[in-house]
């Protein structure tokens, strides 16, 4: 990234310091290192939703200005998560294991593969190490696989799909019914990833067990804050150049990008394969701060619902997705948290817990019909009270269209 | 003479019917040519063809000192090789300003990894200012494309055919929408293109066709019915049937 690149985006400036003020008041309000006033359980919704936001971001690239509706992500999301998961759950099974062994003598290489496989997948009724847990032992191998097994799935899944110019509600549900399969196949007991059990634990950071949960809810808030900085960073820098250009002149008119000279294909796969490692960052930040993954975080839903913040919250816009993201799940997890008051109607009681997915499902439609611009679009709002700073006032296609018209006429 | 771009025997069927019947045609480097016809006379379908966005069903189309077949290219890699196109209908991308389309047509790498690495040069910045002057639109580099009038976007769609420094322009009817004055600019600008590089013109306005003062192709239902000068086609008497006595 060139220097002036933050002076020439300003809104990036205003973003990331926005983040870090957030962290750090949160920081200072933390169990470990401050008052106390934020309780960790929370302080580990916050850092989760930061990730959401990661992905929001993957999301918005993708569809908002790539014009790619991708119902996978979660699916790259998800397997970022089993790919940290799996060491997690090895490493300190592994410590357990030799710690329990304790002053006995020592095991050979296989007794303790052996132990291990039969602590972590007795549930499953095996007691082999599958041998997609060949690398699990190692913390470097294991991070490499988060970005190169969502990175090669979304490049092979990619090329085929758009070379064969798949393109809009078909390449939607193809993407769907990916991660349907994959969700499905690790379902399965013998997927080598302890099916519906999913890795659990994950809390619990190998090799540091002197730092608490307090502390640790915190490193990874900042973790996660750094991630998402990073990820806003990158893709303005891919949206704010000639890139940025091609992308959204392939969501607008993809066939007419082709006639200046630019391989579609070749962008899509680019961005797919990005935002899906960019996905799979945020999955293994965010499981370890959830404790728990199991088959059912991929299901084809979740990335409906990813698909569903960014619209509400704007999608072509950055900033639009991560508030999307942060305001739909947490306001989510408030209604389902069950903390939110029952409406009694006297006739009948709204209950938030089942209705928050009717009002959420309502709202998609409503943003979707009345303000295609999402939330994002009361900045224009703010902004329209100031003297525009560019030539003219933007006009949508159907505006520009409508001036065509005229001068047919 | 060398041909820069030699079809021939190429013919399309969509759903049995024939839009292109064993069609060939030839324009050397530097030559204008326009080509008119009546309505469905297959003339769009023709660019088509040339551009990659059809594939016939038989015939040949070869391109360039190399011979290269370019039925064997997608589109992007034709519009590499130096074929540009400007469609019937403006077709820009009314969402980013006139300076951002223009930059987007600017010869230049297209690799999505040098794309994304790639900034403007003050000589950059220059050549666009200086298309979107030659076109008219200097004034408007930062005003959206989808503000712009009909006639406005058709100048922005030929600077940015300009921009990709062509070897071959296929402009699909540049005047409509057009002022008399306007299209005098066009016809002006259109010859003045020709002089070093090769430029076919699809037009309907018989007065336009007259002004460019160049050879002229009469297609109709899918192949060439006459070729030869304006005065030359206009002459014979099947064209007189087909096309101009309606
Ligand atoms: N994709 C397609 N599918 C089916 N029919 C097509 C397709 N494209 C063109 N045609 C038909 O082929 C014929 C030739 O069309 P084309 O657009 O090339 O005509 P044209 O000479 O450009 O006419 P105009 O002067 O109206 O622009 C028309 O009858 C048209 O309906
Ligand atoms: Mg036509």
């Amino acid at each position: 990234m060139k220097p002036g690149f933050l002076a020439k985006n300003p809104s990036v400036l205003t973003f990331l310091l926005v983040l870090a003020i957030f962290t750090l008041a949160i920081t200072f309000l933390s169990d470990a290192y401050g008052s106390g006033l934020v309780s960790t359980s929370m302080v580990k919704t916050l850092g989760k939703t930061l990730c959401l936001c990661l992905i929001a971001i993957a999301m918005d690239l993708i569809w908002g200005y790539t014009g790619i509706l991708s119902l996978g992500h979660f699916a790259f999301f998800g397997l970022g998560g089993y790919m940290v998961g799996m060491w997690l759950m090895f490493a300190r099974t592994r410590d357990i294991v030799l710690a329990s062994a304790g002053g006995a003598l020592p095991m050979t290489p296989q007794e303790l593969s052996d132990a291990i496989a039969s602590q972590i997948f007795g549930v499953v009724g095996a007691s082999e190490l599958p041998t997609v847990w060949a690398f699990a032992g190692s913390l470097p191998a294991q991070l490499a696989l988060v970005v190169l097994v969502p990175g090669l799935l979304a490049f092979v899944f990619g090329w085929l799909a758009f070379h064969s110019r798949v393109t809009g509600v078909y390449l939607s549900i193809l993407t769907q019914a990916m991660t349907l399969a994959l969700s499905l196949y690790l379902f399965q007991n013998d997927s080598g990833l302890r099916g519906n059990n999913g890795l659990s634990g994950l809390q619990n950071i190998p090799g540091i067990e002197g730092a608490g949960q307090d502390a640790v809810s915190v490193w990874f808030l900042w973790a996660s804050a750094l991630a998402l900085a990073l990820g806003y960073m990158l893709a303005s820098f891919i949206v704010s150049g000639k890139f940025g250009s091609v992308i959204r002149g392939i969501r607008d008119d993809e066939a007419r990008v082709r006639f200046l000279g630019y391989s579609v294909e070749s962008y899509k796969l680019f961005v797919f394969t990005l935002t899906a490692v960019i996905a799979a960052i945020a999955g293994a930040l965010y499981y370890p701060q959830a404790g728990i993954i199991n088959p059912a975080e991929m299901a084809p839903i979740a990335s409906i619902y990813l698909a569903v913040w960014v619209a509400i919250g704007g999608r072509g816009r950055l900033y639009g997705a991560v508030v999307g993201a942060a305001f739909v799940s947490l306001v989510s997890t408030w209604f389902t948290g069950g903390r939110v008051p029952d409406v009694n109607l006297g006739f009948y009681t709204v209950k938030w817990v089942d209705w928050w997915s009717v009002l959420l499902g309502l709202s998609f439609v409503l943003v979707t019909l009345f303000a295609p611009k999402g939330l994002a679009g009361l900045v224009d709002l703010v902004q329209g009270l100031r003297p525009p700073r560019r030539g003219g006032t933007p006009l949508g296609p159907d505006d520009g269209s409508l001036q065509e018209q005229e001068a047919v006429e | 003479m060398n041909h820069l771009l030699e079809v021939s025997g190429i013919s399309v069927t969509f759903d049995g019917f024939r839009a292109i019947n064993n069609l060939s045609f030839s324009i050397g480097t530097a030559e204008l040519r326009a080509i008119i016809g009546p309505n469905g006379a297959g003339k769009t379908t023709f660019m088509d063809i040339v551009t990659g966005k059809t594939k016939p069903d038989e015939g040949r189309v070869i391109w360039g000192e190399k011979s290269t077949n370019l039925l064997k290219l997608n589109e992007a890699k034709i519009a590499r090789a130096g074929v540009g196109r400007k469609f019937q209908r403006p077709t820009v991308f009314e969402d980013q300003s006139v300076a951002e389309n223009l930059m987007m047509a600017l010869k230049a790498n297209r690799a999505p990894w040098s794309v994304l690495f790639w900034r403007p040069t003050k000589a950059d910045h220059f050549k666009v200012a200086a298309l979107a002057e030659e076109v008219g639109l200097g004034d408007s580099l930062a005003r959206k494309s989808g503000e712009l009038s009909h006639g406005q976007k058709q100048w922005l769609e030929i600077g940015m055919l300009l921009a990709q420094e062509p070897r071959l322009l296929l402009v699909d009817e540049p005047a409509a929408g057009m002022t008399l004055a306007e299209r005098e600019q066009t016809t002006a600008l259109l010859v003045d293109l020709a002089r070093t590089r090769a430029v076919v013109v699809v037009e309907h306005d018989m007065e336009f066709v007259r002004r460019l003062g160049c050879k002229v192709t009469v297609l109709h239902e899918g192949s060439v019915l006459a070729e030869g000068s304006l005065d030359h086609v206009t002459s014979n008497p099947k064209v007189i049937e087909v096309y101009l006595g309606r």
